[in-house]
């Protein structure tokens, strides 16, 4: 497990350092959501009731955008076939350089978004479900994203297929983070079943993914 | 379980299955346009219209078999994906290809049918219900696998990656199946072919679904057989050059 731990260190240490990465993913963020009230218009009450998908949707964008940094470079420069043959399983590999991308990207979104939430005149009362649903789904978006990361890593528009075979993957995701806002925002008690399937969601992501985009790693190294 | 082994072991022989498929693809097309023409004809001319719904109805006896045999289709590639990935079979990469557009025009077929009946019943094209959004999204998985098998150059890795992704969009399967079931949306259940169906319209739907079915075993075997053949015509083509190149270096020494 050392090996599981040195990779993830180093991924967040690498995003640290370039920190470019991040930065762009959350001004991509800010961008979109600014973007919105002026192709709608000013009108308060109309943002508040979009607010939470506007920011959802946004979020999955500006994590897409990120995804394909997840292998790229290191493919570029030899160490994925290192991580390959290395004793750690290279499953373990994928799952660490996943999480380091949840952790790099997904949890800075997510806590991004009730700031974005203030422009967009989401009731306040509701910030903590948006950024609860978020923490919860944007696993499912990192690991499901590795499986796109790595099936597009010798594509031609790699990016643009990308977005096309993530994209409906993210659809539960997306489904179940919105409807648990739904819920909070009609003070039901739904809130807990639609959390408790978005946490579902992740934590089979979080297992199953790693196999395969371990899988399609290795078909394109042999 | 045996006998089972020596049918699919038979099956990897390219040739042998070229030589199979030729003598019952005729057999299969000729029953699909059979049950095809029969059902129709109960369709149009036999089976009544319907209480509430009136001639609309007709629409269903194309939509469900469009419907299930999108499902159908995945599940093809995704057992072929298996297949490959798992056993290395030689021909379910050619069946995972063949199958991926069948299935998209199928899936296509059952969202403009759905869409044409909506209107008139639902009074809209398209509603975001459960059922409608999974198969849409089905819809996209098709896409995706055939966007990602053309954007690459090796068609070996092409397939094993593709494979990798149908296998992983099988978790949507359930969904769309079960969508009407475990959602309460507009989308009606399925009837599953029972008897709350008449049977005045449940005859010509099973026999529509029997011709449509066969419709698309016949062109599944068809697209595997040309897909084995443009294979052996780029074999082909590539020995002729590499022929070519050995005669050329020759001479120039």
């Amino acid at each position: 497990m050392t090996g599981f731990w040195a990779l993830l260190k180093r991924d967040l240490t690498l995003a640290v350092r370039e920190g470019s990465a991040l930065g762009t993913a959350l001004g991509f963020y800010l961008v979109v959501v600014a973007m919105l009230p002026l192709g709608l218009g000013p009108d308060l009450k109309l943002l508040s009731r979009i607010a939470p998908g506007v920011l959802w949707i946004a979020l999955l964008l500006a994590a897409l955008l990120s995804l394909p940094r997840m292998f790229e470079a290191d493919h570029e420069d030899g160490s994925l076939e290192v991580m390959a043959t290395a004793p750690l399983p290279l499953e373990l590999a994928v799952a660490a350089k996943a999480l380091a991308h949840w952790i790099s990207t997904g949890i800075p979104l997510a806590l991004m978004a009730p700031v974005l939430g203030l422009m967009l005149n989401l009731d306040i009362t509701l910030t903590p479900a948006l950024v609860g649903t978020m923490l919860a789904g944007t696993p499912a978006i990192s690991f499901l994203g590795s499986v796109g990361a790595a099936l597009t890593l010798k594509a031609r528009r790699g990016g643009l297929l990308l977005a096309l075979l993530v994209l409906p993957l993210y659809i539960p995701t997306l489904i179940f983070g919105i409807s648990a806002i739904g819920f909070a925002s009609l003070g039901q008690d739904g809130l807990s079943a639609s959390l408790l399937i978005l946490l579902a969601i992740s934590v089979a992501s979080v297992a199953a993914a790693p196999l395969a985009s371990a899988a399609a790693l290795r078909l394109q190294m042999s | 379980m045996k006998s089972m082994q020596t049918l699919t072991q038979r099956l990897a022989n390219p040739t042998r299955f070229m030589e199979l498929s030729r003598a019952i693809l005729p057999w299969i097309a000729a029953g699909a346009a059979l049950f095809i023409a029969y059902a129709m004809y109960l369709v149009f001319f036999v089976a009544p219209p319907d209480y509430q719904q009136g001639e609309t109805v007709k629409i269903m006896y194309i939509h469900v078999p469009s419907a299930w045999l999108a499902l159908m289709g995945y599940s093809i590639i995704a057992l072929s994906s298996f297949g490959l990935l798992v056993f290395r079979h030689p021909l379910a990469d050619v069946s995972a290809k063949a199958a991926a557009p069948i299935g998209a025009a199928f899936t296509l077929a059952a969202l403009i049918t759905g869409s044409l009946w909506g209107k008139p019943m639902w009074g809209t094209y398209w509603v975001w219900d459960a059922r409608l959004t999974s198969v849409l999204i089905l819809f996209f998985l098709y896409l995706g696998l055939i966007a990602l098998r053309s954007s690459l150059e090796d068609e070996a890795l092409a397939g094993k990656l593709t494979a990798v992704l149908a296998l992983v969009g099988v978790a949507i399967l359930p969904i769309i199946k079960f969508s009407v079931d475990w959602w309460n949306t507009l989308h009606q259940p399925s009837t599953g072919f029972t008897s709350s169906v008449d049977p005045s319209m449940r005859t010509p739907l099973l026999l529509s679904a029997i011709g449509f079915t066969l419709l698309f075993i016949a062109l599944h075997l068809k697209g595997m057989q040309n897909e084995i053949l443009r294979r052996r015509v780029k074999t082909l083509r590539l020995a002729e050059i590499e022929r070519g190149d050995r005669a050329f270096s020759e001479r120039v020494e």
